[in-house]
């Protein structure tokens, strides 16, 4: 802010405050002798001139002295920091730094055990629990199972690979599991029946076998890129096993139908920044004995 | 009612007739659309996810129903009949006036059109895109016209303070609209403000605080100060705290609109300046209330006969225990508990129904008889049992938002002591859905009274059928 436009403020605030305070000084005369009404009369309604009630009043003085004492303590007036020297932010950052002195110790601690240990830990999971249900649940659900477009994290099925340094992975620095839109690829709108039919025969849904036999084709010169030549995917690259009861967007024939015409883009946002490597080392082993595993029940 | 002073002029009275019954109509409409988006915050799937009726798109219209098209309606209605009755001369150009009914009226029927159908400016309670917008100018440059141009031509010589408070009405709302609205277009129903973020954000609440401090506090200051004295026949209790929170006010509440905003990306020092200046808004707030309760000093007995003067009595105590909750909610500590949670929605609530709505009902009640020729409303019974259904429901309505904000505070900065939050969202939620249903009680039976209202003022203005000729009769 530059010192023209702190002067501007200052002046703007103190002669608004000024004023009040004028106001109830210009107005303390007295016009008429109590019980009398002014001169005015409007449509029937005469007026009294009672003083100013000396408690309304007295309220008034009050909370103008209290807004110029905190004027003076905080920021406010212009540029000018107030005395205390507080600040939305430095607030912020003293209580994060409260909080971390009080519980870093045990982050710290735990994010020293491996995944598998931690996972059996029952007063960790409930920490970890009380975290996922503060930041992850949003998008993978309470339980931990997902919604469309949402893993499920209970099932054995893992887009990017299950293992804890893999889990722990795709949560510190987040995944992005493209899949282009291939209508164009596999002979337009012709074409996406033949190949919704031949994937879902890879899930083992029954399917017209003329149909399917033109699918595989395409299949085998388009999606077996990233899908492979026997449906089971990539986790190295995200893209899913077609042949499991696992279905990310669904198995119906028009969501699989839609993923080919419109692509899909599954974004898990990276956690690293935002929760610290402790934490996602604790949520590592969180997710990690979600899908049954490790014993511990949370 | 026929005036017998020889010298009074022919009042133009068709316009306020005119508004003073949508008021009631877009009463009934306002608070329906309000109890269906409480009863939807229970059941989300109520409308089986209809786009033009799900919550996004109702919720705006129900504000702007009953802030604009029912407070609208009632602020038009009791400036246009109080300035001419305090100034003694009829409406400065009555076409004009005319005018703003249809132009006004026009703008509702947009807003309740393109809302639901989606088109939204998303500034709150600013939505209505911008040929709208432009509508709503023109509107209401011609609303200050009649207005002000009446009080130009008054035959007193003092300007009387109903007045002054319709006038700092009009003229702030014109400024806050008009500023608060520059857009630039990219189609007829599309707009982007000309505001980048932070900025906009301030704008738009500078306009959001001083549409509820000019449009829902100075408005019906200006009615009160009229409709109070009249139905009490009661001096007014003192000029000069009149001046001195007429000016208070209007000089501190365009301060007040950084409180939305606290602990947000807006600059310390205007998060300050805000909250400073809510706080000393405090008492000039009360000026008005204590000048309205006191003014009825002297007339309590007919608080037991008048139902129209409990009305008052109680929105005027609404008003004060409202602007009491306002300041303190500023106080960013208080506000760092209270922000997003229902506490607010309680808040406005007992501004909007405590205050806004029952003393619209007192003048309307006041107002509606002699504007049709008749003596008295149809049944004052009703009017009493709307009285308590009012009272009984919003009581009913905050009691259950303050209950349901300060747990959704508390558990939403519930801490473990190994840091993690206590609760997640969603448990504060299903904490609140008992509240949801008192919420939605209270809701009822406020709207029970209003179609009651609806009734009673249906039945008064009936023509009346020609007088049978009966056998002449000794009077009782």
């Amino acid at each position: 802010m530059s010192a023209g436009w702190s002067f501007f403020i200052i002046v703007l605030t103190l002669s608004n405050i000024a004023a009040c305070v004028w106001l109830m000084f210009w107005q303390r005369k007295k016009r008429v002798a109590k019980g009398q009404t002014l001169g005015h009369e409007f449509d029937g309604i005469v007026e009294y001139d009672n003083p100013l009630p000396r408690w309304w009043l007295g309220t008034f003085i009050g909370t103008i002295v209290w807004g110029l004492l905190y004027l003076l303590l905080y920021p406010g007036l212009g540029s000018f920091a107030g005395v205390l020297g507080w600040s939305q932010q430095g607030q912020y950052d003293a209580e994060v730094e409260r909080r971390q002195a009080a519980c870093g110790p045990l982050y710290a601690s735990l994010a020293g055990r491996p995944i598998p240990g931690v996972a059996q830990d029952g007063e960790a999971m409930k920490t970890a629990g009380r975290l996922f249900a503060n930041n992850c649940s949003q998008c993978h659900g309470s339980d931990g199972r997902g919604g469309s477009g949402f893993p499920n994290l209970t099932d054995a099925a893992w887009q990017w690979g299950g293992d804890p340094e893999t889990i722990k992975t795709t949560i510190l620095y987040g995944r992005q599991g493209v899949m282009p839109a291939f209508a164009p690829a596999i002979g337009g709108e012709e074409g996406i029946p033949a190949v919704v039919a031949y994937v879902r025969h890879l899930g083992g849904f029954e399917t017209d076998p003329e149909l399917r036999a033109v699918g595989q084709q395409k299949y085998m010169t388009v999606c077996v890129a990233c899908h492979g030549a026997d449906g089971k995917g990539m986790q190295a690259l995200g893209a899913p096993n077609l042949t499991d009861e696992t279905w990310l967007y669904g198995a119906s024939e028009e969501a699989i139908a839609e993923g080919l015409r419109q692509g899909r883009h599954g974004v898990m946002p990276a956690q690293k920044d935002l929760l610290g490597e402790e934490k996602v080392h604790l949520l590592s082993a969180y997710v990690y004995q979600l899908s049954g595993r490790a014993g511990a029940t949370p | 009612m026929s005036d017998t002073n020889a010298a009074a002029p022919e009042y133009e009275l068709g316009v306020v007739r005119q508004f003073s019954i949508m008021a009631v109509v877009w009463g009934v409409v306002g608070m329906l659309v309000g109890v269906i988006i409480a009863t939807q915050l229970m059941f989300p799937d109520l409308t089986h996810g209809i786009p033009w009726l799900s919550y996004g798109r109702l919720r705006p219209l129900h504000t702007n129903a009953v802030i604009f098209a029912f407070g609208g309606s009632v602020l038009f209605a009791s400036s246009y009949y109080a300035v001419q009755r305090t100034s003694g001369v009829a409406l400065f150009l009555p076409g004009l006036a005319r005018f703003t009914f249809w132009g006004w009226q026009l703008v509702i029927v947009l807003a309740a059109i393109t809302l639901p159908l989606g088109y939204t400016s998303a500034k709150e309670y600013a939505e209505l895109e911008w040929p709208i917008d432009v509508l709503i100018t023109v509107v209401w440059v011609s609303y200050a016209v009649v207005f002000f141009g009446t009080i130009a031509r008054r035959r007193v010589k003092h300007i009387y303070v109903a007045n002054w408070f319709y006038g700092a009405f009009i003229l702030t709302v014109a400024l806050l609209h008009v500023v608060n609205s520059l857009e630039m277009p990219v189609s007829l129903f599309k707009s982007y403000s000309i505001y980048p973020g932070t900025i906009d954000a301030m704008v738009q609440w500078w306009y959001g605080h001083n549409a509820v401090g000019f449009f829902l506090t100075a408005g019906f200051l200006g009615l009160m100060y009229y409709f109070v004295p009249k139905q009490a026949e009661r001096p007014i209790y003192s000029y000069r705290l009149s001046v001195v929170h007429f000016w208070a006010l209007i000089g501190i509440y365009m301060w007040a609109g950084p409180h939305h905003l606290l602990y947000s990306t807006l600059p310390d020092w205007a998060q300050s300046l805000g909250m400073v200046f809510s706080v000393i808004l405090w008492a000039p707030s009360w000026g008005g209330m204590i000048n309205g309760i006191m003014t009825m000093s002297g007339a309590w007995e007919k608080l037991r006969t008048d139902p129209i003067l409990r009305f008052m009595i109680v929105a005027l105590s609404f008003y004060g225990m409202s602007t009491f909750e306002g300041p303190m909610m500023s106080v960013k500590s208080v506000n760092a508990l209270s922000h997003n949670t229902d506490w607010t929605i309680g808040h406005v609530h007992s501004g909007s129904l405590g205050w806004v709505a029952m003393i619209s009902y007192g003048a309307l009640y006041h107002m509606i008889p002699p504007l049709f020729g008749r003596a008295r409303m149809y049944s004052t019974n009703l009017i009493n049992v709307h009285f308590w259904l009012s009272t009984i429901g919003v009581v009913r309505y905050i009691t259950s938002m303050w209950i349901a904000g300060l747990m959704q505070g508390l558990m939403w900065r519930a801490v473990n002591d190994d840091g993690t939050l206590t609760y997640s969202f969603v448990e504060a939620l299903e904490a609140t859905f008992p509240y949801y249903a008192g919420r939605l009680a209270g809701g009822l039976i406020f709207f029970a009274g209003m179609l009651l209202m609806a009734y009673n003022v249906w039945k008064t203005v009936q023509p009346e059928p020609a007088p049978v000729p009966q056998p002449a009769r000794a009077a009782a």
